[in-house]
C-alpha cells in the first residue's frame, strides 16, 4: 500500500506548465494558499501515476499525461438551458447549481429557499464565507499523497459545490450539480472540487453529473469529500456522460461515522478514458453502506472503477455491486477493495461484479481485492465475465424473439437490475433510456 | 469461555518442530558464494555435456541482470545475501547402489525417523521412490518395472547424462532460464531434481513419488524437475516435503516444469511441510518456486494440488499454460500458516487454446500472527472461444492477529468465454464445537474435523497415501485453535 509513484509519466514541459497556470487558480486566505502549494508539491514530486502503479496498471494513461492541458476560460456563454435539458432530471423539489468548465454559473442554476440549518453555495462563495468551516474539512480526506490527479486537483481548488445539512436537518429533495463542459474546450482541464457535510442525524442526497455539449477532448479531474456524521444519511449519485473523446478522472471519498448510512451510485457512459476512484471509510460502528455501479464501453473507450472499502470498526455491513457493459473495441477494469481490520468483528460485506462482453475485441480486467485481519466476519465477493446467457437467449427465441432484439433485451435487463436501485423515477427513466439507445445505436454483426 | 481450548491451541502451536533434527552425514560442499566459477565447478562435479554448461552459463550471466522481486508480493523478509548460500552439497557417499544394503545406514535411520522406509516401501502400495537427500538421488526403486512400460524415471543428472536429447527438448520449454529472477537463479545452479518421461500411449504403471529433504546446513537447496507425457500418456506424480530445524532461513528455489502432449494427462501433487521457524519467526526455509505445466497438445490435461503447511514463507503459482484446444488445467490448493508464517500463494490460468477448461480450488487458513494472500490470474486470450473458468477461494482466519487476503485477478479478451469467481471468509463458529463437544469429541478433535472438513474438497483430490499424511499434517500445524 506504499504510495510507489516516482516523478513519472509528466514531462518537464507540462509540469512547468501546470506549475505556472496553478498560480492563477485563484487568491484565498493564507491556509488555502499552503493547500493548493501542497496539492502542487506533490504532483511536483509524484507526477501522474503510471502503469507500473498497482492501483493504475490496467488503464493507458499517456493521452492524458502526454497532453499539456489549459486552464479553461470560465466563459459561460454558449451555454443555454435547453442545450442542458438532456441531462437535467424533473425531480420535485430538486435544486439545480450548474458549473460551466468548473465555474458556477448563476444564470443557468435554479435555487430555491432551503431550510434553516442547510448551507448550499458554490465551493468559491464558501471559501469566503465559511472559511474556517472549509478549512477543517477541505483536503483532510481526499489527500494529495493518494494519487497525482487528487494532488493536482487540490493545485487547483477553485470551485464546486458545497453542501452543508446541520445536525438533525433534513434535505427532502436531492441537490444536483452539474459540471459541463462546452463545445470547443479542446484541451482545457477542469479541477472541481466538492465538499459535502451531513451532520449527526441528518439526511441528504446529492447528484454529480460530468456533461459536454460538444465533442471535445479535455480533461476533467474532479475531487467530491463528502462526511457522513453519527447517525447521518447521504445518497450520493454520481452519472458520467462526457463526450466520447473527452478524459475523466474522478475520486470521491465518503466518510462514515457511527451507525450512518450511505448510498453511492456510479454511472459511467462517457469519456475515452474514464477512471472513477470511490473509496469508502467506516469510522465508527454500526454503519451500513451501499455501492453500486454500472459502466458502459463501445469503440475504443476505457472505462475503470476502482472501489476501496475500509472496515475499520465493528458490526458494519456493506454491499458491493458493480457491472459493465463492454462492446466494440472497449476495454473496462473493475478494483474493488475489501480492507477488513483486526478491530472491525461482525463485518459482513459483500460484494459483485459482472461483466458482460457484447463483442469479439471487447476486454475486461477485474480483480476483487479482499484483505482480511478479522477472524469472526462474512465476506465474500463473487465475479463473472461473460457473454450472454445462451439459455435465457434460446428461451427468448423458442418465445418468438430472435436475434438482435433478444440480445437487446438480455442487455437491457443486465444494465436494469442495477438502474431499478435508483431512487429517483425521473434520473432512472433517464438513464434507461439512455442504455436503451445506446443498444438502439448498436451495429449488429 | 474457552480457556481450556487456547491452552490446548497454545500447547499444540508452540510445539517444537518435530521434525528437527539433523543427520551428520559426511557432505561434498563447496565454499560459500556465486560465480561464473561455482556455476563451472557444480556442472564439472556432475559431469555434464558442454551444452548443459553453456545453458547454465548463460542463466548466470542473465540472472546477474535481474533484479529480485519484492515489490509485489504480501511478504516481507529481510534481504537475501546470495553470496553466503552454498550452492552445491551432495552426501558423500554416492556410489551406483546395487540394493538398500549399500545405502549409507545413517541415512536409512533418517528416512525411518521421516516415516519413509525405504525397505518397506516396495511392499507398500507400488509407490516408486526416488528418494532425494540433500541435492542427489541416492536411491531408486522400482526401475526395473517402469522401464518395462518405457517410463524413465531418474535424478535429473543422470537424464542429463543418460537422455540428453530429450532432456535438451524439454528443458526450459516451459519456464525458460530468463523467466524470474528465481527461475534464473535454478538455471544457473540446480544441482538436481526428478526427471520423468512417459512414452507415447502408456499410463504409468504406479505413482511416482519423491521425498526432498533439505540437510546441510546453509545449503541453498535449487531442484529441477520436469516432467514430459507424450500423446496419450498419463502420470501421476508426488512430492513431499520435511526439513530439519535451523536458524538461519534457508533458501529455496526450485522450477519444476510439465509438458503435456495431445491426450495426455499428468497429475502433480505436492504436500510440503518444511520448517516453518520458531514462534518468533526466526529460521524457517523460504520457499520462492516456480512451477508451471504447459498443455501443449489438444484434450490435455494438467492438474496441480498442493498442501502448504511448512516454510517461513511459501512464493509460489503452480500454473498452466492452456495451449492445445480443449485442454483442461486444475489447481487445488491448501495453504495455512501459523506462528509467523506468511504464504503468497495461488495459480495463473492462460487460455490460449478453444474450448479450454480450468477449475480453481483454494482454501487458506490462517493462525497464530501467519498471513495467508491467495494470488491468481485467469487469462483468456483473443482466440480461447468458449473457454471456461471457476474459482474458488475460501479463507478461514482463526484468531485476530492473523491475517488473509485474496488478490484475484480476471483478464478476458473473449466474449464467448465464462469466468466465474467466488470467495468468501469464515471461522470456526463455537457453535460448530459445542456440537461437535455434545457428540464426545474433545476440543482438539471437533477442530480438526471442521478444518478437514473444509479442506476435503482439496484433500479428496490427492493420492490416497498423501490425503492420509495431509491430514495428519493439518492436525500438527493448528489443530486446537479457535478465536
Amino acid at each position: 500500500m506504499a504510495d510507489r509513484s516516482g516523478g513519472v509519466g509528466v514531462s518537464g514541459a507540462i509540469l512547468q506548465d501546470y506549475v505556472a497556470t496553478s498560480r492563477d487558480a485563484g487568491a484565498g486566505a493564507p491556509w488555502l494558499g499552503a493547500l493548493r502549494q501542497a496539492g502542487l508539491d506533490r504532483f511536483q514530486a509524484a507526477g501522474f501515476p503510471s502503469t507500473r502503479d498497482e492501483d493504475w496498471r490496467f488503464l493507458n494513461l499517456a493521452p492524458i499525461t502526454g497532453t499539456s492541458f489549459r486552464v479553461a476560460d470560465t466563459d459561460a456563454a454558449g451555454v443555454t438551458r435547453a442545450a442542458l435539458a438532456p441531462f437535467l432530471y424533473p425531480i420535485p423539489g430538486v435544486i439545480t447549481l450548474v458549473f460551466v468548465n468548473g465555474r458556477f454559473a448563476p444564470a443557468l442554476s435554479d435555487r430555491h429557499a432551503l431550510p434553516r440549518g442547510i448551507t448550499l453555495q458554490p465551493l468559491a462563495a464558501a471559501l469566503a464565507a465559511e472559511g474556517e468551516l472549509v478549512r477543517r474539512h477541505l483536503g483532510q480526506y481526499a489527500t494529495p499523497v493518494q494519487s497525482g490527479f487528487t494532488a493536482l486537483n487540490t493545485a487547483f481548488v477553485a470551485d464546486g459545490l458545497f453542501l452543508r445539512v446541520s445536525r438533525d436537518t433534513v434535505l427532502d429533495a436531492p441537490v444536483h450539480a452539474v459540471f459541463v463542459t462546452h463545445s470547443g474546450a479542446d484541451g482545457v482541464a477542469t479541477h472541481p472540487r466538492n465538499l459535502i457535510l451531513v451532520e449527526r442525524g441528518a439526511r441528504a442526497a446529492v447528484i454529480e453529473s460530468y456533461v459536454s455539449l460538444g465533442q471535445s477532448a479535455y480533461l476533467t479531474n474532479a475531487v467530491t469529500e463528502a462526511v457522513v456524521e453519527d447517525g447521518a444519511y447521504l445518497e450520493h449519485t454520481k452519472i458520467q456522460r462526457e463526450s466520447e473523446r473527452a478524459f475523466h478522472v474522478g475520486t470521491t471519498h465518503i466518510r462514515q461515522g457511527r451507525d450512518s448510512r450511505g448510498l453511492s451510485f456510479s454511472v459511467s457512459f462517457g469519456a475515452a478514458i474514464c477512471r472513477n476512484n470511490l473509496d469508502v471509510v467506516l469510522d465508527g460502528p454500526g454503519i451500513e453502506a451501499q455501492m453500486l455501479g454500472l459502466y458502459m464501453g463501445r469503440d475504443r473507450q476505457e472505462v475503470d472503477n476502482h472501489t476501496s472499502l475500509l472496515h475499520a470498526h465493528p458490526n458494519c455491513g456493506t454491499r458491493e455491486v458493480y457491472k459493465g457493459i463492454l462492446d466494440d473495441r472497449s476495454h473496462g477494469v473493475f478494483n474493488g477493495k475489501i480492507y477488513v481490520t483486526p478491530e472491525a468483528q461482525k463485518t459482513d460485506a459483500k460484494q459483485t461484479n459482472r461483466a458482460l462482453l457484447l463483442s469479439d475485441a471487447a476486454r475486461i480486467d477485474t480483480k476483487p481485492q479482499l484483505e482480511i485481519f478479522a477472524d469472526d466476519v462474512k465476506c465474500t465477493h463473487g465475479a463473472t465475465v461473460g457473454a450472454l446467457d445462451q439459455a435465457s437467449a434460446f428461451y427468448l427465441k423458442s418465445r418468438g424473439i430472435g436475434g438482435a432484439l433478444a440480445r437487446k433485451i438480455l442487455t437491457y435487463a443486465f444494465a436494469a437490475e442495477v438502474l431499478e436501485e435508483i431512487p429517483y423515477e425521473p434520473v432512472r427513466a433517464a438513464l434507461e433510456a439512455v442504455v436503451m439507445s445506446r443498444l438502439e445505436a448498436r451495429t449488429e454483426g | 469461555m474457552s480457556s481450556s481450548p487456547e491452552s490446548a491451541v497454545e500447547a499444540l502451536v508452540n510445539r517444537e518442530y518435530q521434525y528437527g533434527f539433523v543427520t551428520d552425514i559426511d557432505a561434498d560442499t563447496i565454499p560459500r558464494g556465486l560465480s561464473e566459477d561455482v556455476v563451472r565447478l557444480i556442472s564439472a562435479k556432475k559431469q555434464e555435456p558442454a551444452w548443459m554448461l553453456e545453458w547454465r552459463l548463460k542463466a548466470y550471466r542473465r540472472w546477474l541482470d535481474m533484479k529480485e522481486p519484492h515489490h509485489w508480493a504480501n511478504i516481507t523478509y529481510p534481504p537475501i545475501n546470495y553470496q553466503d548460500v552454498i550452492y552445491y552439497s551432495a552426501p558423500r557417499n554416492v556410489k551406483p547402489l546395487g540394493s538398500l544394503d549399500e545405502v549409507d545406514p545413517e541415512l536409512l535411520r533418517t528416512y525411518e525417523k521421516l516415516g519413509i522406509p525405504l525397505s518397506e516401501q516396495k511392499l507398500l502400495a507400488g509407490v516408486a521412490v526416488d528418494a532425494i537427500f540433500d541435492s542427489v538421488s541416492v536411491a531408486t526403486t522400482f526401475k526395473a518395472t517402469l522401464a518395462k512400460s518405457g517410463v524413465i524415471f531418474c535424478s535429473m543428472s543422470e537424464a542429463v547424462r543418460e537422455h540428453p536429447e530429450l532432456v535438451r527438448k524439454y528443458l526450459g520449454s516451459v519456464v525458460p532460464y530468463n523467466d524470474n529472477f528465481f527461475a534464473a537463479l535454478n538455471s544457473a545452479v540446480f544441482s538436481d531434481g526428478s526427471f520423468v518421461f512417459v512414452p507415447k500411449g502408456v499410463r504409468c504403471p504406479m505413482e511416482l513419488s519423491t521425498y526432498f529433504r533439505i540437510n546441510s546446513a546453509d545449503t541453498g537447496q535449487f531442484e529441477r524437475t520436469l516432467i514430459v507425457a507424450e500423446e496419450g500418456a498419463s502420470v501421476s506424480y508426488l512430492e513431499g516435503c520435511t526439513a530439519p530445524k535451523r536458524d538461519t532461513n534457508q533458501l529455496h528455489a526450485a522450477v519444476v516444469e510439465l509438458v503435456a502432449l495431445e491426450g495426455a494427462s499428468i497429475k502433480y501433487s505436492t504436500v510440503q511441510n518444511w520448517y516453518a521457524g520458531d514462534s518468533e519467526g526466526k529460521g524457517g526455509i523460504y520457499n520462492f518456486v516456480t512451477k508451471r505445466g504447459k498443455c501443449a497438445g489438444h484434450d490435455s490435461k494438467i492438474s496441480w494440488t498442493q498442501v502448504e503447511t511448512g516454510s517461513a514463507i511459501t512464493w509460489k503459482y503452480p500454473s498452466v499454460i492452456l495451449q492445445g484446444d480443449r485442454s483442461v488445467g486444475e489447481f487445488y490448493s491448501v495453504a495455512v500458516v501459523n506462528g509467523r508464517q506468511q504464504a503468497d500463494t495461488g495459480t495463473k490460468m492462460i487460455h490460449i487454446g478453444r474450448d479450454t477448461r480450468s477449475t480453481i480450488v483454494s482454501k487458506g487458513i490462517s493462525a497464530g500472527r501467519g498471513n495467508n494472500s491467495y494470488r491468481g490470474e485467469v487469462k483468456v486470450l483473443a482466440r480461447a472461444a468458449n473457454a471456461r473458468n471457476y474459482t474458488q477461494c475460501d479463507s478461514m482466519l482463526i484468531g485476530n492477529r492473523c491475517g488473509a487476503h485474496t488478490f484475484p485477478y480476471i483478464d478476458v479478451q473473449n466474449p464467448t468465454a465464462a469466468v466465474e469467481h467466488e470467495a468468501s471468509t469464515s471461522k470456526i463458529g463455537e457453535d460448530q464445537i459445542f456440537y461437535l463437544k455434545q457428540r464426545g469429541l474433545n476440543t482438539e478433535n471437533a477442530i480438526s474435523m471442521i478444518v478437514n472438513g473444509f479442506c476435503k474438497e482439496v484433500f479428496k483430490e490427492l493420492p490416497m497415501e498423501f490425503a492420509v499424511e495431509a491430514q495428519k499434517l493439518l492436525g500438527v500445524s493448528l489443530e486446537g485453535s479457535v478465536g
